[in-house]
């Protein structure tokens, strides 16, 4: 079992990483890109006995309370089998 | 005075704080993140640095550390806290000081003398600084920039907690001298109850002429002073 956080800064915060990403794809040619955000991708392996239920419970408090800051970024958590 | 100086895997100005504490003529001790107990202390100084590596976000992982359940409890029973460039990132990271600090607007590393305009002397850490007088400090970070949403700036600025803020020469707050993006040019704030302080620029690096600046001393001092009164109040 494998779980999946992604973590975006919010709309409010400033993200010059995705500004500069932005500006970069489009010197390069990419048109009709309006908007660039450069978050964190994190990849979690969990035994495979876990209980599905309790693993994604505990998940979302590290995510709240650790893995994100709620503060400035918004997190996105999914798990697959 | 006598200062606890934490020391993270990767602080790297928990030295320099010493130094430059015992240089003003008081004494200071580095205390290891492994310990429970911060033992006698009048104020703690969480230094900089890149602790745990800055690994997922600066202070993240640092304020999970053993001490800092000592520091939090310090700080609860009235003790003086200064965090100073990633000790101030763990010390908002920890919940102790309110908003976050981001990427440099700029995306750049900046290691440069700025000017800091004291917002306000009404605190521990300033109450000792000259009125109308600049402060020159440097600062080196690439995660300075300082975030708190639209609520927590008003109170920020409703408490007077904003204490000290980026200027010109001439201390205006301009977009030019503000290094990093921070909100309302933010270098350093405290909390509501003023026994908590973070600020990104380095004071401890500007207490001696051979370093270019003598201003981070009024900081230390401030600290001491209010300390001093603490200990007469106590004794009475």
């Amino acid at each position: 079992m494998k779980a999946r956080i992604i973590i975006t800064p919010k709309k409010a915060v400033l993200d010059p990483q995705g500004k500069t990403v932005q500006n970069a794809l489009a010197h390069l040619g990419y048109t009709g890109v309006t908007d660039v955000h450069v978050g964190k991708y994190i990849e979690i392996e969990l035994a495979p006995e876990t209980n599905r239920a309790e693993a994604e419970r505990a998940l979302h408090d590290a995510a709240r309370r650790f893995l994100s800051n709620p503060i400035i970024e918004d997190y996105h958590l999914e798990i697959a089998e | 005075m006598n200062v606890a100086v934490v020391q993270f895997p990767g602080s790297n100005c928990d030295q320099d704080a010493v130094y430059a504490v015992r240089r003003l003529g008081h004494a200071a001790r580095l205390v290891w993140h492994k310990e429970r107990a911060l033992g006698e202390a009048d104020c703690v100084i969480i230094p900089g640095g890149f602790s745990y590596g800055d690994y997922l976000r600066c202070g993240a992982i640092a304020r999970f550390s053993p001490v800092m359940q000592a520091v939090r409890e310090f700080a609860d029973h009235g003790g003086l806290v200064l965090g100073i460039c990633n000790g101030f990132q763990v010390l908002t990271e920890a919940g102790l000081l309110p908003g976050a600090l981001v990427r440099n607007r700029d995306l750049q590393f900046h290691c440069e003398h700025v000017f800091l305009k004291t917002a306000t002397r009404r605190s521990p850490f300033t109450q000792r600084v000259p009125p109308d007088t600049l402060l020159r400090i440097p600062i080196a970070h690439g995660e300075g920039c300082y975030f708190a949403d639209e609520e927590t700036l008003a109170a920020l600025r409703a408490n007077d907690q904003i204490l000290w803020q980026y200027c010109d020469a001439s201390g205006a707050l301009t977009d030019a001298a503000n290094p990093n993006g921070s909100l309302l040019n933010i270098a350093g704030i405290c909390n509501a109850r003023r026994n908590v302080a973070g600020l990104m620029p380095h004071p401890e690096r500007a207490c001696e002429p051979a370093l270019g600046s003598e201003d981070g001393r009024w900081i230390f001092e401030s600290i001491a002073a209010a300390v001093a009164t603490s200990q007469v109040s106590r004794a009475a």
